[in-house]
């Protein structure tokens, strides 16, 4: 039953072979017997759970299912559940009871899915490797001494483990998409705007999406199509026509014009992952796609430019932790300031820490020109590199990732070589813009490798057709961790 | 523009985190690199340039003025570290 995709699992819903209860106690039992091994979750709740699974039924058997009522999906724990823990990896929301559900999780709810669990994380979504969760650092189902990716670590690992058929994530710099590479599942960062962040606790605002986490591209779309949608509650959530993003699965690839930015394949990316990303390519060839040349000259920049924003919006997103209305609250103080400042010094990790002082620093008097608003500037110039390219191709593929899954430790000494880790995925937050990571081949030692899919503003059911007739033709989404069969 | 101890000590103030000598001196290391990664933005001419702030062109959407918020303060108190008659309590700042 784990190895059954959602699109699946819906149908033998559907057909009545499997009822949702039955559905979600084998998860359940599955995820109690291997979390352990892989630290993918940070709460579960059986009696919530299986509530939800009977609810799920009874609708069915009043004829009111729709595509993902009863299906078990995993959520990260950056959202909002009414009556869960909702902790987003960090110490200080470690006694966080949510009184209320984020947009996402009303979806899902209204949509008769199960909560499966809260997975783990990176601190404040705040890490590339999961390793700054208060709550430990996750395993890769494919090599327990190495990471599963961040900050959607326990999502990823959960989905690959088959811990879980589905999860969510949210991507600011490529927490989405490069754990999805690292551990060889689907992952989907939707154009900026098309999923509500209400209830998502916020990190950089301008730059955070939830999006899906599965392992096909079908199940992708499935899962989006129940997320994606105005809400009001979001100042910038986009008022928009309803799309159905299984609509354009099954069109035929030929003309299709793929754009390869010579960028993607310059020093940095390793031999492995380029060659199994050509191997890719080639595949499309073979689909009729057509394959131009194209630059993002200022993609370089990108990194810099994240490391100046997302910070500075972040260490003010983060001045609400101030133990005062919810959270952590240090035990010790002698005055009001003591109180905040003992609070945020012990509820916070050092990333955490490191990214608030970064941010504070770029936005303080006499800094604010020459950082704050130069990155802005720079965001401009990397978001127009795009529309020149999309001036020449449908669609934008290349590594997803620099190099497959690294050791667990081996970049946690050192920020910078961390942050590089995200090259690749950056730009595209900073643009705004759609992009997807499917798994399309495997090392020499055996670990996944992630091609990234960017579309332009909207295009998410063309990238998931792309990626699904890529899927009709190759099984690398099918490949299973040893263990997890 | 490099970055000082004291400006380490400062900024972790203006952030309301404490932070003793030792490990002041350990992130000053630490962003020391990382503002050489930002340094990079320096190399780059930026005059003409609009700031981009959002992803999307869109305008503030404005919504009726009429109360849409129900009372919540019971949840809502629910979770805080120290209520009392449904008042958020804190260290006295008035003397």
């Amino acid at each position: 039953m784990q190895l059954a995709t959602v699109k699946e699992l819906s149908d033998g819903l559907a057909a009545r072979k499997f009822s949702s209860a039955e559905l979600v106690q084998f998860y359940i039992s599955r995820i109690n017997r291997l979390q352990n091994s892989y630290n993918c979750f940070i709460s579960v709740d059986e009696a919530r759970s299986m509530a939800q699974a009977r609810a799920a039924d009874a609708l069915r058997a009043a004829g009111k299912a729709q595509p993902l009522t009863g299906v078990p999906v995993a959520q990260k724990d950056i959202f909002c559940t009414q009556g869960w823990l909702t902790t987003c990896g960090s110490k200080m929301l470690s006694n966080f009871v949510s009184p209320y559900d984020a947009h996402v999780i009303e979806c899902f709810n209204r949509a008769g899915a199960v909560n499966l669990g809260k997975t783990n994380m990176d601190e404040f979504a705040m890490g590339s490797s999961n390793e700054t969760s208060f709550y430990g650092p996750v395993r890769n189902p494919w090599d327990g001494e190495r990471v599963p990716g961040g900050s959607s670590g326990g999502s990823a690992a959960a989905v690959a483990a088959r811990l879980a058929p589905a999860a969510t994530g949210t991507d600011t710099g490529g927490s989405i998409r490069q754990p999805a590479a690292l551990t060889g599942i689907c992952g989907l960062k939707p154009t900026y705007g098309l999923v509500s962040r209400y209830g998502m606790i916020a990190f950089a605002s301008s730059l955070d999406q939830g999006g899906p986490m599965a392992r096909s591209a079908e199940d992708l779309g499935l899962m989006l199509n129940v997320m994606a949608g105005f809400d009001a509650r979001d100042s910038t959530s986009l008022q928009r026509a309803s799309t159905d993003y299984l609509g354009q699965l099954a069109r035929p690839l030929a003309g299709l014009r793929i754009g390869l930015p010579r960028e993607f394949f310059a020093d940095g990316v390793s031999p492995q992952v380029a060659s199994a990303v050509d191997a890719a390519i080639a595949e499309y060839r073979k689909l009729g796609c057509t394959v131009v040349e194209i630059s993002l000259p200022n993609m370089g920049l990108s990194v810099p430019v994240y490391y100046v924003l997302a910070p500075a919006e972040a260490s003010s997103n983060l001045s609400r932790f101030d133990g005062v209305r919810y959270g952590y609250r240090a035990a010790d103080y002698d005055n009001l300031e003591q109180m905040y400042e003992r609070t945020r010094a012990e509820g916070f990790g050092a990333e955490v820490k490191r990214r608030i002082l970064i941010g504070a620093y770029v936005l303080s008097h006499g800094y604010y020109d020459a950082y704050y608003i130069r990155a802005q500037k720079l965001r401009r110039l990397i978001a127009q590199d795009f529309a020149e390219a999309f001036k020449q191709c449908d669609l934008i593929m290349g590594p997803t990732t620099p190099s497959t899954a690294f050791k667990i430790g081996e970049k946690s000494g050192d920020p910078v070589q961390m942050y590089l880790s995200d090259i690749y995925t950056i730009a595209v937050n900073l643009a705004g813009l759609p992009g997807l990571s499917i798994p399309c081949g495997f090392d020499g030692g055996g670990l996944p490798v992630g091609l990234q899919v960017i579309g332009n503003y909207f295009s998410e059911a063309r990238m998931l057709n792309a990626a699904h007739q890529y899927q009709l033709a190759t099984d690398w989404h099918q490949r299973v961790p040893s263990g997890c069969e | 523009m490099a970055l000082t101890l004291d400006d380490v000590k400062r900024v972790a103030h203006l952030a309301r985190i404490a932070i003793n000598d030792e490990e002041a001196r350990a992130t000053h290391a630490q962003l020391g690199g990382i503002f050489d990664l930002i340094a990079q933005m320096e190399a780059v001419d930026i005059s003409g340039i609009e700031p981009m702030s959002h992803a999307q062109d869109v305008v503030q959407r404005l919504r009726d003025d009429a109360v849409t918020e129900t009372n919540q303060r019971e949840p809502f108190q629910a979770v805080a570290p120290q209520v009392d008659a449904g008042l958020y309590l804190v260290p006295r700042v008035i003397e």
